[in-house]
């Protein structure tokens, strides 16, 4: 159907007498989501680094669009593009020459009107000429991923987006891996969180202990998982009062009944939605 | 789209525009190369200048070269500093994945070092030329000196981009760069070395600083420079040379 664009077989990699990867193999498709989950110290970061060039495995195999990482590096650099678990902005420089810098390194036409561009994608139009120094966390991270994005990479790493973001960030940043994907970049991610794979990734890859435990869709995942039970969902107490009374009525008994309270998260975005409104209306 | 070849010399000048202005968002590091150099010669050229004059020689014109040497050495501290930072920072990281040639980070930091060394060392001799200094070169001298003073700041720039490029810290990496300072001091930049101790005359003659300190001022006072200007020249490029190719090789080595 569509071709694979990252290959990787029986990698392995050890720091001194630690086996961090013990024979790692997967294959993404052009075009996908591919999540890749673990704990910490699982191994995520070293696989992105093997992929994107920084580091050198001990063993097996690596290609990215048909070039070994290894032996071919340099054409491998041409086609991705990494946003690490630390943003990767110079704080001496402004976003502007941040941005301006890396069009340059990447030989990019038209410069000024890119990195124009890329100001407005992530929103740093009115700070463009300040210092990164004195950006917040959620602004660097803006630059660092307009950074990563500059010449459209095949192949987009990234590398725990979300750690250490707000969930406003973490939702902008979904929607924008979203938009990514749309446009035929390949974005391979690594996360720690499940409902973030769950919510992205076309495919997903746990691994644990130097190995991949499972692969495959989300739902396939969720499916190899033995039963556990049904959930019924009521949007209001009278009608669950009713069914609750109907299943007792013809014997059958539910384990537990628990209200659905909104999650911190709901609470928290609601809020702030609800100012932005009423700061509007203020304005008009 | 995409880019054609890997070009050094752009990426390196691409880098080159990026460490200098990285210097000269930094005030304190620009007051301290230029404000350093001129107390250094104030010092040595009012203050203990005044105690002896050293054979047939003003003590001023005879420590020129030494002060030189010294203040190239200080300004060339922000080129470890700057390049430590850069390495202990995600942008590094960035650099390496990209298609861009592997010395050209290396390259931009020691241009803008150069540069930096540069201004100090012109900041010397003027003020070394107000308080007294006078050279006795011809315009032929002049071009050597102006030539064996840019090898000798490439020389130093390139040993501290090596000592910020293996120091884990920036603190350390102008830890590192300490020989630098002293080195001047056991040479014979301020005093003649047949005046020493054995122990030290012994060191004075065989390092580095004394024939290169030598060749200054023999072409600045014009006199007879022996072998030690070709010394002065073997010295500065095996050094440049080694400093560079192990940066190169760490840098490329480096994980982070």
């Amino acid at each position: 159907m569509s071709e694979k664009i990252i290959e990787v077989s029986e990698l392995q990699k050890s720091y001194k007498e630690n086996h961090v990867l013990k024979g790692v193999s997967f294959t993404i498709r052009k075009g996908s989501i591919f999540a890749l989950l673990g704990s910490n110290g699982a191994g995520k970061t070293t696989v992105v680094k093997i992929l994107s060039t920084l580091l050198k495995s001990d063993g097996g195999s690596a290609a990215i669009n048909g070039f070994d990482v290894t032996t071919n590096g340099g054409n491998v650099r041409k086609c991705i593009s990494l946003t690490g678990q630390f943003v990767a902005v110079d704080e001496v420089l402004t976003g502007r020459e941040n941005l301006n810098l890396i069009g340059q390194l990447k030989h990019l036409p038209n410069i000024k009107n890119t990195v124009n561009k890329w100001l407005a994608f992530s929103g740093l139009e009115d700070v463009a000429n300040r210092k990164v120094s004195t950006y917040s966390g959620g602004m660097r991270r803006r630059l660092d991923i307009a950074m990563s994005l500059m010449g459209n990479p095949d192949v987009l790493f990234l590398d725990e987006p979300t750690t250490g973001l707000d969930p406003q960030n973490r939702i902008a940043m979904w929607d924008l891996v979203k938009e990514l994907v749309k446009k035929g970049t390949t974005v391979f991610l690594t996360t720690q969180y499940l409902e973030e794979a769950e919510y992205l990734a076309d495919n997903i890859a746990i691994l644990h202990d130097g190995k991949i435990i499972a692969e495959g869709t989300p739902k396939y995942l969720k499916e190899i998982m033995p039963e556990r039970g049904v959930r019924l969902n009521f949007d209001s107490e009278i009608k669950a009062d009713i069914a609750i009374k109907l299943l007792t009525e013809n014997g059958i008994s539910a384990d537990s009944i628990e209200q659905n309270l909104p999650s911190l998260e709901d609470v928290f975005l609601t809020l702030i939605d609800e100012k932005k409104e009423s700061n509007q209306h203020e304005k008009i | 789209m995409k880019k054609s070849d890997t070009n050094i010399f752009f990426d390196a000048w691409v880098m080159f525009k990026r460490c200098l202005i990285i210097s000269l968002r930094n005030p304190e590091a620009l007051l301290m190369a230029a404000i350093t150099p001129f107390c250094l010669m104030l010092l040595f050229g009012t203050v203990f200048g005044g105690i002896t004059d050293i054979g047939d020689f003003d003590y001023i014109d005879f420590i020129v070269p030494g002060i030189i040497l010294q203040s190239i050495g200080q300004a060339s501290q922000h080129s470890a500093m700057n390049v430590t930072t850069d390495m202990t920072k995600g942008i590094i990281d960035r650099f390496r994945c990209m298609s861009i040639s592997k010395s050209a980070v290396l390259i931009g930091h020691t241009g803008a070092g150069v540069m930096r060394g540069v201004i100090s060392t012109a900041i010397i001799i003027l003020t070394a030329l107000i308080l007294g200094f006078r050279p006795q070169a011809g315009f032929v001298d002049w071009l050597l000196v102006i030539a064996l003073l840019l090898l000798i700041n490439i020389t130093v720039t390139l040993i501290a981009v090596l000592c910020g490029m293996i120091s884990k810290s920036v603190e350390g990496s102008s830890g590192l760069l300490f020989p630098l300072f002293i080195l001047p001091l056991i040479s014979s930049g301020f005093a003649p070395v047949d005046t020493m101790p054995s122990g030290i005359r012994w060191f004075a003659a065989i390092q580095p600083m004394t024939p290169i300190i030598d060749s200054l001022r023999a072409l600045t006072l014009d006199l007879p420079f022996g072998n030690s200007l070709w010394l002065a020249l073997a010295w500065c490029v095996v050094l440049s040379i080694v400093s560079f190719t192990v940066s190169v090789r760490t840098y490329n080595r480096k994980i982070s």
